[in-house]
């Protein structure tokens, strides 16, 4: 995780009995001795206790969705019999006949490749054209090019309430209103004030040297942008991808107003099962853990860009 | 994203960070004014037309179009002024979601922000560290709606199922000794009477010499199997003695009110001698049924209190109308806490450890280091963790749509939810869920002008 970093740099923190020589210059050797034993001693236990909650700690926020997993690989008339809990010494619960009936269902695989068309054009077009612009913001020379990135930087808090209606007026009018063009357009838009203050702010520290030694050779705007800020931006860009493809897979609200109900993606096809919770819950846990694990899977292989992405962009 | 491996090279003097990214957020405004020699208009046009027209069409012009929306009524031709907005705060439904979004907007991010500076400053000697910070940090990875089935089956209300009330019932019978018989009760037509509070009460002074009798029914045998058989008191030497026993007979054959063979004795019940409304002894029954009070007890009325017939305890409602928001507020945090641990950490990777020691050495202990020097110092970053998580509370949607059954998602309701209802549900009023929007606006316009006069004075430098 890219923010702590620099913690796990740091030297560890000594014992707070060995204060070091401006601590132990004032104190006579008697007392240091008395106050080493009596604070190592303290350490030691504060130190254990603190072992203690946190494992205690880690254990509960792991419950949720270890309950979730569990369920998942139990029959539904097992969920309704009993806690979870009694699967963990009951293997003989455990069967994974809700998967395999889960699978097997059409309108779940085909709401799962929704998802897919929906998030990857999204990311796709939010790198794409917010790379475009953060260039131009950051190297290119155009009239009023401040008062243009202030107001994309006023644009970074605007919540999508606003343009729900608004927008699904528009896309009617356009055709594309319960479409995944619809939602990938909607998902794109929302995504640029942060792509573009993000990779302007990373493309703007490249060395100027770089682009100028570019430029003399001939080369256009174009070439400049292909070869030069792209490949050296290309942290901040990953960073961004992954942001935005989270962002996307993960969305409720848009897809719910703007997805074509008749093939929507994992979370409005799941939401929809909601109604009747205790009856669908064999659909619901391996559904909602299916539909995690690509997130997971992200975060895991990914965590020092996720975590950057998200430091920056939480604002959205 | 501190890894470009061009850090450095003909960086302009003084500026010595380590490479483009990472806290370049605040930083990366740019000292003068910088761009590739002889760039063409029309190219830097080309590149933002896709943004300009996206951020346009989609963003930009919505504003615009809500604004003058929320002006207008239902049906969207009649002219009505401000009365959505006035309807926002006087219509019931909206009001409550008002209400739970204030709940939400003062406790959710306090909670967040404080657990994760717990969380922080605990994790930052542990050197497994990481991999709690991962595990606290994981909820942020997945959909608010997989959150939301996560903690429908957490909140399941039958201790059987649900993991918060079987921890509820664990701890409460390990800190109580509950309620024994919960289902015995005295025999109708029988001497024992029950009386308003639950009590069972045996009419009549008590006599030393002579026992009690208290028969109970209602208990079901199964219950009793490894019970021992009643016994009739022992006559006692001046103590006030007396047995409680179910008065059933397995088979039938039983005669009310007296210990027949094969018949239970009920053990640990609490059984008090009350003169004058007050307790004067009490004891406790054994295996057998049977107890014996001091001979001062005599003459009392012999009274079983009713927590020995309480209900067995079983959790809370987690998802009742009252509850309800609190739990969801619950699930937010485990998800967002985490986000506020690393923000945290990372602010606390930044403070000068020669301050934390000259404190310590002045003789401070770690919680008045923490109080006094940690915290104070860390007051921007908690500041801006809070101020996201306030922005972000406003529009929490998900979690409520999905954890609130829809039995109490009128009282669960808030205004991101209430929008999409009156905007998208069958009886539409476009006009309210306009001005709720324009609402939603208003209230992070203060952070949009934070950031862009924050932006502008960097530049200034």
């Amino acid at each position: 995780m890219t923010v702590h970093t620099s913690t796990d740099r740091l030297p560890e923190p000594r014992p707070a009995g060995s204060t070091g020589p401006a601590g132990s210059a004032v104190r006579g050797p008697v007392e240091r001795a008395r106050r080493s034993t009596a604070s190592k001693l303290a350490s030691l236990a504060g130190g254990g206790a603190v072992r203690v909650v946190l494992i205690l700690l880690g254990l509960v926020w792991l419950l949720p969705t270890l309950g979730l997993l569990a369920s998942s690989f139990r029959d539904r008339r097992d969920i309704a019999a009993d806690g979870w809990w009694t699967a963990l010494t009951d293997p003989g619960q455990w069967t994974t006949e809700n998967y395999s009936a889960l699978l097997a269902n059409d309108s779940f695989t085909g709401s799962a490749w929704t998802t897919v068309a929906i998030t990857v054009p999204s990311t796709v077009l939010v790198v794409v054209v917010g790379a475009m612009a953060g260039y131009a913001f950051a190297w290119l020379d155009f009239p009023g090019r401040d008062w243009w990135f202030l107001l994309v930087v006023g644009l970074l808090v605007v919540p999508v309430q606003v343009a729900l209606i608004p927008v699904a007026k528009l896309f009617n009018w356009l055709g594309i209103f319960e479409t995944t063009l619809g939602v990938v357009l909607f998902h794109s838009a929302f995504g640029l004030p942060f792509a573009v203050f993000l990779l302007r702010n990373f493309f703007a520290e490249i060395p100027r040297e770089l682009l100028e030694a570019a430029r003399l050779d001939g080369a256009g705007e174009l070439r400049l942008f292909t070869r030069v800020v792209l490949p050296l931006g290309a942290p901040a860009v990953f960073a961004l991808a992954i942001f935005q493809f989270m962002w996307v897979w993960n969305d409720l609200l848009v897809a719910l107003i703007f997805a074509d109900s008749a093939n929507p993606p994992m979370t409005v096809a799941l939401q929809q099962e909601m109604r009747q919770f205790g009856a669908n819950i064999d659909v619901l846990a391996p559904g909602a853990f299916l539909s995690i694990l690509v997130p997971l899977a992200i975060f895991f292989a990914f965590q020092r860009q996720f975590v950057s992405g998200v430091m920056a962009g939480a604002v959205k | 994203m501190d890894s470009t491996g061009q850090g450095g090279t003909g960086r302009p003097a003084g500026e010595t960070s380590p490479g483009p990214g990472g806290s370049g957020r605040r930083r990366g405004a740019v000292k003068q004014v910088r761009s590739v020699v002889r760039t063409r208009p029309w190219a830097a046009a080309l590149f933002l037309l896709p943004a300009l027209l996206l951020l346009g069409a989609l963003v930009v012009y919505p504003i615009g179009y809500s604004l003058w929306r929320s002006l207008f009524d239902s049906s969207g031709s009649g002219f009505v002024g401000l009365d959505n907005y006035r309807e926002m705060f006087t219509h019931p439904g909206t009001r409550q979601a008002l209400q739970n979004n204030l709940v939400w907007v003062v406790v959710a991010p306090a909670v967040c922000t404080g657990l994760g500076l717990i969380f922080a400053v605990l994790t930052e000697r542990i050197r497994w560290a990481t991999a709690f910070k991962l595990l606290v940090f994981m909820p942020m990875a997945i959909s608010m709606l997989a959150a939301g089935i996560i903690f429908r089956l957490v909140y399941e209300a039958d201790p059987d199922r649900g993991v918060a009330n079987a921890m509820l019932t664990t701890a409460h019978s390990a800190f109580t000794s509950g309620a024994p018989w919960p289902d015995a009760r005295p025999r109708p037509d029988g001497a024992l009477e029950t009386s308003g509070d639950g009590s069972v009460l045996l009419p009549g002074p008590a006599a030393a010499g002579s026992p009690a009798l208290l028969p109970l029914v209602g208990v079901k045998p199964q219950e009793l199997a490894d019970a021992a058989d009643a016994a009739a008191p022992p006559p006692g030497d001046g103590r006030l003695t007396g047995t409680v026993w179910l008065d059933f007979a397995q088979g039938g054959g039983g005669e009310p009110g007296v210990i027949d063979p094969g018949e239970k004795g009920l053990a640990g019940i609490t059984v008090q001698a009350v003169r004058d409304g007050e307790v004067v002894a009490s004891a406790t029954t054994a295996e057998d049924g049977t107890f014996g009070l001091p001979a001062e007890a005599a003459g009392a009325e012999l009274r079983l209190p009713a927590d020995n017939f309480a209900a067995a305890y079983n959790g809370v409602d987690w998802l009742g109308p009252t509850l309800v928001t609190p739990a969801i507020i619950g699930s937010y945090v485990w998800m967002w806490a985490g986000f506020a641990m690393v923000l945290i950490a990372a602010g606390l990777a930044g403070v000068d450890r020669e301050l934390l020691e000259a404190a310590r050495v002045d003789g401070a202990n770690e919680w008045q280091v923490f109080r006094r020097v940690t915290v104070p110092l860390l007051a921007p970053v908690l500041a801006v963790v809070l101020v996201t998580l306030m922005i972000n509370v406003l529009k929490v949607f998900d979690l409520v749509l999905v954890i609130a059954p829809g039995s109490v998602q009128p009282d669960a309701n808030v205004l991101a939810l209430q929008l999409y209802t009156v905007s998208f549900g069958t009886r539409t009023n476009q006009g309210l869920g306009s001005a709720i929007a324009v609402f939603l606006l208003l209230l992070v316009v203060p952070v949009m002008i934070f950031n862009i006069r924050r932006l502008r004075r960097e530049r200034a430098r």
